[in-house]
């Protein structure tokens, strides 16, 4: 089943991890094999963050094979001394969990698929998210569980997108998790609840073209997808407007960007929506409980139709 | 009880081409048997007294909770239940199965209204997917937005939203009537059976996509028709029960009805016409 859910703040900051927490902790019975968080938050825009994993959580409940954490050391040593070959300086360095990190980066360049490639070359290393104000924190559990875990109701910003996950499709396992960054574009991420039918085909595609999918969440295909039109010089509203018929299945998706949200609903209307506008706060969520946790006044809401895109902006 | 075998004279409703299946089976008449009256019992109801009121605050309980409490309130005699702080929670009000003043304070979630056979009720709110779903007979209005799904499967009763509602309103309804002041979204009527749609605004595509029966009037614009849905003339009589339906919901009353647009079934579905009479009745 899945929920989703989202907020963008227009001209100002708030504390969007307790919000987006709030917001997918209403949804968990739409499942919690895994939780996750595209949290933008305040930052100088001067360092790149990278959130990227190192292995698995091999708790309860995961598909994932059990690794020894000096494994783990072995890859963070591999990343550093690549990050070092590619002129990107440490500038901070968080490991959150043995096999989740946080670094915030010195790097000078637009185009992060040489890097991305790099990095991800190494054996059981996954880029979770890069960008300058983007961070994707997932894990298994409910968003409780992945809040306390990783620390993110103190994180302030702008907007933010997540999702409450139930495996159907592929692993109980962080790969497969939402949301998915939008690789290789820096603080793209994209989450989504449906199913897409023509994946393999447009994963031959993509693939064929040099997108790189971490994956076998269908899921995954609209953040490579959405990214492979921005490539091509489209705008995020005209590769969202491209998936309507470029993607086949029943979906409802949002992506987000450093400065923006987005949403698309497929052309059948088949999966679920509500939205709340004002001229402050857009808050849309899989069910209007989730837009409760953060407004629980009585609110003017609606369902956007079949074949509709919106993007806002902060 | 009326007799509901066939008669050689032709009904309002079947001149309206709402339906033209007859009623009449071997269940119907077995329940409705008014000589087995007193052998009648009909589960969850009570007998309530519309002046005795009373206020039911949900905001920290579960929707079995609330569900629970309205039916222990009704038990009590009271005729009239004004629900606050409903806050989207899912599946509240279903299954009350007499006579009951409803009115929610606030918004539902999902599935809200389900099941129902006999209440009047009225939601200051909006409410989320499959509203109402299954309703018998009773009256249930929404003064906001409505999600997908609105209506599912009725089989009487009227549902009344005053904004605007998703997609698939009234799929597979089989009788009773929706009314909505604002747009639908697509695939309304996909698959009805019988009973009525009355749409004031804009539809989506894809309107009365496998319709079996029933009819649909649209004020606004059409996204496009579904398989086998086909316009058809719009009657006086048609115009007059308009009218006095949308007089009754105390919506557009207004509206020019003159410039609907009336869509029935077209029949053709490939099934359709190789149904036996009665396969055709065990379908619907």
């Amino acid at each position: 089943m899945c929920g989703i859910a989202g907020l963008i703040h227009r001209g100002k900051s708030s504390n969007v991890g307790s919000e987006l927490q709030g917001m997918l902790q209403a949804l968990k019975h739409r499942g919690e094999d895994s939780t996750g968080y595209a949290l933008y938050g305040d930052t100088d825009g001067k360092n790149f963050i990278m959130r990227f994993k190192v292995g698995e959580n091999v708790g309860e409940g995961s598909s994932s094979i059990m690794e020894d954490v000096s494994v783990y050391d072995a890859r963070k040593k591999i990343v550093d001394q690549y990050l070092s070959e590619l002129g990107a300086k440490i500038v901070k360095e968080e490991r959150v969990l043995p096999y989740s990190l946080r670094y915030e980066l010195a790097y000078d360049t637009k185009d992060l698929l040489e890097f991305s490639q790099k990095i991800e070359s190494i054996p059981g290393v996954e880029i979770l998210s890069m960008g300058k104000s983007l961070e994707v924190i997932k894990d298994l559990g409910n968003a409780q569980m992945v809040c306390d875990r990783y620390s993110l109701d103190k994180v302030v910003g702008t907007h933010a997108i997540g999702h409450a996950r139930m495996a159907t499709e592929s692993g109980v396992d962080i790969k497969s998790a939402h949301p998915f960054w939008g690789y290789p574009f820096s603080d793209v991420s994209v989450v989504h609840n449906g199913q897409l039918t023509n994946y393999w085909n447009n994963r031959r595609l993509l693939e064929n073209k040099g997108m790189r999918f971490m994956s076998e969440c269908d899921s995954e295909l609209i953040a490579v997808y959405i990214a492979q039109k921005m490539r091509e010089g489209a705008s995020l509203e005209e590769g969202m407007k491209a998936s309507l018929t470029g993607l086949d299945g029943v979906f409802t998706y949002f992506v987000a960007t450093k400065d923006s949200l987005g949403m698309a609903k497929d052309t059948m209307a088949a999966k679920p929506l509500v939205l709340y506008e004002s001229d402050d706060l857009v808050a849309m969520g899989s069910e209007e409980i989730a837009i409760r946790s953060v407004l629980p006044q009585e609110i003017d809401t609606y369902d956007p139709y079949d074949g509709e895109v919106k993007v806002w902006q902060i | 009880m009326a007799n509901l075998k066939t008669t050689e004279n032709k009904t309002k409703s079947q001149s309206m081409g709402m339906h033209s299946e007859v009623l009449t089976g071997r269940t119907q008449q077995k329940f409705f048997n008014p000589d087995e009256g007193e052998n009648l019992y009909y589960f969850g109801t009570y007998d309530v007294d519309f002046n005795k009121r009373t206020e039911l605050d949900v905001k920290e309980m579960t929707a079995a909770d609330a569900n629970k409490e309205i039916d222990n309130l009704m038990s009590q005699g009271f005729g009239t239940i004004v629900i606050k702080n409903p806050q989207g929670k899912h599946s509240l009000g279903v299954g009350i199965l007499n006579k009951l003043n409803l009115i929610f304070e606030g918004s539902l979630g999902y599935f809200g209204m389900g099941s129902c056979d006999g209440p009047t009720v009225r939601i200051n709110g909006r409410v989320g997917w499959s509203c109402a779903e299954n309703l018998m007979a009773g009256k249930v209005v929404i003064e906001k937005n409505a999600g997908s799904c609105f209506g599912a499967a009725i089989r009487g009763g009227d549902l009344i939203c005053k904004g605007s509602v998703g997609a698939r309103t009234g799929i597979d309804m089989k009788g009773g009537t929706i009314i909505v002041g604002g747009d639908a979204g697509a695939f309304t009527g996909f698959m009805m059976q019988r009973g009525r749609i009355i749409i004031l605004g804009d539809v989506g595509i894809n309107l009365g996509d496998s319709m079996y029966d029933g009819t649909i009037f649209i004020g606004g614009k059409i996204g496009s028709f579904g398989s086998d849905a086909i316009p058809a003339d719009l009657t006086d009589t048609d115009q007059d029960w308009l009218k006095r339906k949308l007089k009754v919901a105390e919506i557009g009353e207004k509206f020019d009805v003159s410039k609907m647009t009336k869509i029935v079934a077209g029949k053709k579905l490939w099934n359709y016409d190789n149904l036996e009479p009665h396969e055709k009745k065990g379908a619907i």
